[in-house]
This record gives structure tokens, C-alpha cells and sequence, in this order.
């Protein structure tokens, strides 16, 4: 009799079942109802979620927002490409594009308050990866996601595209800075 | 119909000889594929160890596009059709259904992998395994793919075909062997998988053709992945198959007991396919509920399942140990295990690696919010290497052992070496899958060129360390690699020139006997400690728990500490 050969039983389903595996079965279905509910627990009790809100969008409707948004509250330019930092209202809806290879523009929030994070594509799939508290996210085309951050630590942070887009994909980087 | 059979005179099974060869076929195919899948992973790996960078960014991302389909698409399910028409056809002692649609199958299955693979040669297709729309691939990067799948499905017809003549033609007495339903459970996931592969890879290859103005990025992903994560739950049920098959060959070992670990199985059927959810849990547009009950594989039961069998599989090696006599204290039976022979050590390594590093990451970066801190990071291809190389691949490994003298009816070529084998494969896999999940912790990305932005207009850098872990994870790669070339070496050696067995083995147009049912002996005799037949096992089994468990809250821990968002 191995796992090679039919069961010895010609009615398996009487066999009786070994007192390990009863144990076993009732110790890991434990902490598979654990894991489950930890998941909503986390949704009401946690402070880092994804509503799922998310709408239609197309380029050109998202880019539009973006302007309007980098036109009001741009505060200074950086880096070679002249990237506008923008320092919007606390509580606003803030906006980033992805494309190809750049986060646009620089984000500039305080901490401690909190902004609607607007999101969207302009051509193919990115992922943003905020660093180093390495949080992570997918950018899709078509589709506006809103996440509501509040950024809690002061600092200078990387925005490191994670979803592979190109041969220059390794050098879609962006930033946000949170001040005091 | 000239039907022939053998008796392969170690095992006592019967081989049909259109099987045999269909398996001797599909198993070299499976090979060289793994060889060339495991020469481009030494490509990337070695790219990805910052100080080496062995290739430039566009050839990067073509060797990672085959390393990808090569490893994850081609080499296994070429095993796994082997193990399909073993489970059938040698296990039942019945002759294979279709031998000629078999070949067809076969047939389909390298043109198209053929065909994939000079769409990535071409240099235009290089938008890796999972091919995200809206980005391109050439039309025949897509088409390719499709016949691959076409075959596959044919071969899973022909293996539950095979079921049914063996219950015509009364082959077998009673119900399948454990080892059997196991496969039964990979073919039927197998189905799902394909079907959903045709759902989204026929109208992405006619949007190729400019035959479909658009395909929308989010159904892409959600139908993609029914087939792409769902392709590896076949590797995890034939994988367990062959845990079972080879703790039967090896040590004689009978099932705990029949209805837990066919009841695990079933489990598998029903709700492993949805967890495919885990990779679109920050996708937008899908709602939370449906989130959390799809990534927990409907509360968890597929991973109980998966626990189930890490205890009944060595379980079952433990009291077949103890009922030779090794049935003292806890740990004899594993300490006097045979170490040296490559189908144990690589089948045990295979089972620890699984249940450590790939069952565990991937349990716990498929929670909905761990994933946050996961998703798309290296530590993704750790947790996988876990799952998919260190487990599938070893296991796979393993059997090829018992199965090549067997088929080709030649000794082992280079003993010695196929001793060490599993080690250098094993040892070299976790320590990369390791490597690239401590890289990944610290924010590392996957299917990335250069993690040091070249050519960025912005400046960042990642910590020291991640740059360690990466140079690490590219020694690792490399010890890997030298297992796996090892492993091609023994088996082409053998092959091509191990001794050859003598013992007759005649092909006989008469119909093998009847597999029988065995005595039932009752029980599991009178062994093990304080009314558990198998303690060691046990013991072992909460150990992985505590560990689960410690690094599970870890994860939510750390994440509590950083930015609050909703």
C-alpha cells in the first residue's frame, strides 16, 4: 500500500484519520481565519489601506488636471529637465502622471496633512514604488486612482517605477518632498 | 493495434511503449529547455549584481522575457506532461490514449515555444512574461503561446482519456493511487489555466494584428492572471504529486491517510485558481471585498491545503522510517535518512525550500495590505525562486533520477556528481531566493536595469545594503546555475552514455496484469511517540507555524510605522 497503488480500502473515505493530521488541520485552519480576518480588521482599525477608488480617465482629460494644478502652485523648478515643484493646498486633490520615463511634476506636501493623491498613465503600465518607506503601487492608462496619503515623516522621497516599461525604464524617477 | 508492453524490472511497472516514448520526449524536451531557461537566468542575475552588469538594458530585458517564458511556461509543463502520461498510463498499467494526438500535442508545443522564442530573439517582444497591454509584443510572441497552450490542453485531454480506458478496460482495482489524483488535480487546474490563457491571449494577438483597436489594461490583468498565477498552481499540484510519488518509491511510504490528503487536493481544485487576485491587489477598480476573499484563496483553505500536505508528505516518510526500526526519539528517522541519494535529498530539500521560503513569502505578501510593501519589488521573484525553482524545479529534478534509469534503462551517469547535485541546485536557489527577498524589504525593484538610475534626471540612491543583497543574490545565482548545469550534465550523460542495464525487460503484445488493491494491514502499526505516529513531523510542522506566524505580524508591524493612507 503506497501512494502508487489504489487505496487499500475499497471505501478510502472510512480509513481512519491519524491523530497528527486531525491536530494539524485544526491548529492551521486557526491561523488561516486569523489571516483572513486580519485583512478587513486592517481596513477598519489600520491606517495604511486602498479604498479602490478609482475612475475612467483619458490622457488628455488627466494631463489637463495636472496643468491646471502644476499652473496654480508651482513654487520653484529643479533638476536638468526643469521639473516644476509643486506645492499644493493641504486636503486638495493633487495630481501625478506617469509616462514614459518620468514622474511629472515634483510634489512637494506637509507633513502631517492630508492630499488626495490623484494617478494615471499616459501611455503604458508604471508602478509606483515610494522610497524608502517602500510603499508600493500600479499606475494603469485609462484609469484616475485615488489614493488619500498622509504623509507622517518630513523628508526627500524616491519615486522608483516598479512596473517595467521600456529600455529606460530604469530611469523613471520622481520626487516628493514632505516638510514640516 | 499492436499494443506493447514491458515490465520494467526494479519498479515492476508496466510501460506502454507509445507512453514511454512520449514521456522519454517530453522529459528531454523539458530538459533542454530548463537549460537554456537557467543559462539566461545566470544572464539576468548576473546583470542584476550591480557591480558585474553583464548586459546592456535592451538585451536585459529580452534575456529576462525568455528567462521568464522559458522557465515558468516551457520547462514545466513539458515535465508536466511527462508526469501526466506517467500517472496515467505507467501507473495504471493502460495503454496511453491517442499516442498519435499525443505527438500533435507534442508538436504544438515546440513549434510554439520555437515560435515565442524568435519573437523574443527579434528583439521586438521583449514585454516580458506577463506582456501588460498597452505596450506591443510582435504578433507572433502572442501566436506562439497560444499553440504552446493548444498542445498542452491536448496532452491534458489525452491524460484524462487515459483515465477512462483504464476504468473501461478494468486496468486497476478500486480507486486511482494517491499519486494519480494528484495529477488529476494539476490536469484539471491545467484546464482553467488554459481556458483563461485563450480568453485573453486571442483577442491580445488579434489586437497585435490590428484586428482589435484596444484592449483595456485592467481586464488584461484580471484575466491574464488566471492564467498566469494559476499555471503555477499546476507546478504546486504536480509538485506534491511527486513528493508522495517519491516517498512511495524511495521509502515505500503509504498515505497518513487517503481521505486527508485527497481531501487537500480538493481543496486545490476549488479555490486555488482565484488567489491569482494577490497580483492586483493595488489595481484600481477592483473592489475590497472582492480583494480580500479572492487573494485569501476564499479564507485560506488552498493554503490549508498546502500545510495539510507539508505534514502528511513527510509524515508519511516518518512512520515508513519507524516501522523499519528507526523509531527512536523525535529526529532518527530524518537524521538516517538517505542523504546521499539525490531522489530523497532533492525531494526533501524541495519540500523544506517550499514550505520556508516560498509558502510562507507568498502567504504573507498576498495579504492585501503586507502587499503594499511587496508588490512588484524584488522580493516578488524571491518569493517565486521559493516557490516555482527551489520547489517545482528540485522536485522535478529529483524524480528525473528514478525516472531516466527507468525510460532509458541506463545507470546513472556520474554518480558522485548527482549526489551533490540537489545541494548545489537546492543551497544556490534559496540563498538567491533569500538574497532578492531581503533586497526587495528594502525596496529593491523587479525587472529593473539599472538600480542605480542611470541617465535619471532626479537623484536617489538605495541604501548600501540592497546593493549587498544584490551582489549576494548574483553569487547565489551562480551556485545555482552550476546545480542546474549538473543536472543536465548527469542526465544527457546518462542519456547518451550510462551503462546499460542489463536485466530483460522485452516488449510483449499482451496487456500487463491488473494493478491490485494492496492488503489492508490496518494502521500504521505500533510506532512513534505518546500516541503520535509521526511527533518529528509535527514538531516540524508548528516550527513552520511560529515562523509563519512571527513574520506575518512583522510585515504589519513595520507597515503601521509609515505614511497613513486610504
Amino acid at each position: 500500500m503506497s501512494a502508487l497503488q489504489p487505496p487499500a480500502q475499497r471505501i478510502w473515505w472510512n480509513q481512519p484519520v491519524e491523530r497528527a493530521e486531525l491536530m494539524w488541520i485544526g491548529i492551521a485552519l486557526v491561523w488561516c481565519l486569523i489571516m483572513f480576518f486580519m485583512m478587513p480588521f486592517w481596513h477598519v482599525f489600520g491606517n495604511q489601506n486602498y479604498s479602490g477608488e478609482a475612475y475612467r480617465t483619458t490622457p488628455e482629460q488627466f494631463s489637463a488636471k495636472v496643468e491646471e494644478m502644476v499652473e496654480q502652485y508651482t513654487v520653484r523648478h529643479e533638476t536638468a529637465r526643469n521639473y516644476p515643484v509643486v506645492q499644493p493646498p493641504a486636503g486638495s486633490d493633487i495630481y501625478l502622471l506617469a509616462r514614459l520615463w518620468e514622474w511629472y511634476p515634483i510634489l512637494e506636501l506637509k507633513a502631517g496633512e492630508t492630499y488626495r493623491l490623484n494617478m494615471s498613465s499616459m501611455d503604458w503600465q508604471h508602478g509606483l514604488s515610494i522610497q524608502p518607506i517602500n510603499i508600493n503601487s500600479q499606475v494603469l492608462p485609462g484609469y484616475q486612482k485615488v489614493l488619500t496619503i498622509t504623509p507622517t515623516e518630513p523628508g526627500e522621497y524616491a519615486l522608483v517605477c516598479n512596473e517595467y516599461c521600456g529600455v529606460l525604464h530604469h530611469a523613471m524617477l520622481g520626487k516628493i518632498y514632505v516638510t514640516e | 493495434m499492436s499494443d506493447q508492453f514491458r515490465i520494467c524490472p526494479r519498479s515492476g511497472l508496466a510501460l506502454h511503449k507509445p507512453a514511454e516514448t512520449l514521456i522519454k520526449a517530453n522529459a528531454v524536451a523539458a530538459v533542454v529547455f530548463l537549460l537554456v531557461g537557467g543559462a539566461l537566468g545566470l544572464l539576468v542575475a548576473l546583470t542584476r549584481w550591480p557591480a558585474v552588469q553583464i548586459l546592456g538594458p535592451e538585451t536585459f530585458y529580452q534575456a529576462l522575457t525568455g528567462h521568464g517564458v522559458v522557465t515558468l511556461l516551457v520547462w514545466v509543463i513539458f515535465f508536466e506532461v511527462a508526469v501526466l502520461y506517467f500517472c496515467s498510463s505507467v501507473l495504471l498499467r493502460c495503454r496511453l490514449a491517442t499516442p498519435k494526438i499525443g505527438w500533435v500535442a507534442f508538436a504544438l508545443m515546440m513549434i510554439g515555444a520555437a515560435t515565442t522564442a524568435v519573437a523574443i530573439l527579434q528583439g521586438g517582444s521583449s514585454v516580458m512574461f506577463t506582456s501588460y497591454v498597452p505596450m506591443p509584443a510582435a504578433p507572433h510572441f502572442y501566436l506562439g503561446l497560444i499553440l504552446f497552450a493548444v498542445g498542452a490542453l491536448l496532452a491534458c485531454f489525452i491524460f484524462l482519456g487515459t483515465l477512462v480506458i483504464a476504468k473501461e478496460e478494468k486496468t486497476y482495482e478500486g480507486s486511482l493511487p494517491l499519486v494519480t489524483f494528484g495529477a488529476l488535480t494539476a490536469a484539471i487546474i491545467a484546464i482553467f489555466t488554459i481556458a483563461s490563457g485563450a480568453v485573453i491571449l486571442v483577442p491580445t494577438f488579434l489586437w497585435s494584428i490590428g484586428y482589435i483597436s484596444e484592449i483595456d489594461p485592467l481586464m488584461y490583468r484580471v484575466i491574464w492572471w488566471a492564467m498566469g498565477h494559476s499555471s503555477q498552481q499546476i507546478n504546486v499540484a504536480a509538485m506534491v504529486s511527486v513528493w508522495y510519488a517519491i516517498a512511495a518509491l524511495v521509502f515505500g511510504a503509504k498515505p497518513l491517510s487517503e481521505k486527508v490528503s485527497r481531501g487537500a487536493f480538493l481543496l486545490y481544485i476549488l479555490f486555488i485558481c482565484i488567489a491569482s487576485a494577490h497580483h492586483l491587489l493595488v489595481d484600481p477598480g477592483l473592489g475590497t471585498e472582492w480583494k480580500i476573499f479572492n487573494t485569501s484563496y476564499a479564507m485560506y483553505l488552498a493554503v490549508l491545503a498546502s500545510m495539510i500536505h507539508g505534514l502528511t508528505v513527510p509524515g508519511a516518510i516518518e512512520v515508513a522510517q519507524r516501522e523499519k526500526g528507526l523509531d527512536n526519539g523525535l529526529f532518527e528517522w530524518l537524521r538516517k535518512a538517505p542523504w546521499g541519494n539525490p531522489i530523497f535529498s532533492g525531494m526533501f530539500i524541495s519540500l523544506v525550500g517550499f514550505g520556508f521560503l516560498g509558502g510562507i513569502s507568498g502567504v504573507v505578501m498576498g495579504a492585501e495590505q503586507i502587499n503594499f510593501l511587496i508588490h512588484n519589488t524584488i522580493y516578488v521573484p524571491g518569493h517565486f525562486h521559493g516557490t516555482v525553482a527551489l520547489g517545482t524545479t528540485l522536485a522535478f529534478m529529483a524524480i528525473t533520477y528514478w525516472l531516466v534509469p527507468v525510460l532509458f534503462r541506463r545507470e546513472i551517469f556520474l554518480p558522485k556528481l548527482a549526489q551533490w547535485q540537489p545541494y548545489l541546485f537546492g543551497i544556490g536557489t534559496a540563498l538567491s531566493a533569500f538574497f532578492m527577498m531581503g533586497a526587495g524589504t528594502v525596496g529593491v525593484s523587479r525587472r529593473h536595469w539599472d538600480m542605480a538610475f542611470a541617465g535619471s534626471a532626479v537623484e536617489w540612491d538605495y541604501p548600501g545594503v540592497a546593493y549587498t543583497m544584490m551582489a549576494l543574490n548574483g553569487v547565489s545565482a551562480v551556485i545555482a546555475v552550476l546545480g542546474g548545469a549538473a543536472f543536465v550534465i548527469v542526465i544527457v550523460g546518462t542519456i547518451l552514455f550510462g551503462k546499460k542495464i542489463e536485466e530483460p525487460s522485452e516488449y510483449k503484445a499482451a496487456q500487463p496484469s491488473v494493478l491490485a488493491r494492496p492488503q489492508d494491514t490496518g494502521g500504521h502499526g505500533n510506532v512513534g511517540v505518546a500516541g503520535f505516529t509521526a511527533p518529528g513531523t509535527f514538531v516540524l510542522a508548528l516550527v513552520l507555524l511560529v515562523v509563519f506566524v512571527v513574520y506575518y505580524f512583522i510585515n504589519y508591524g513595520y507597515l503601521a510605522t509609515v505614511w497613513h493612507f486610504s
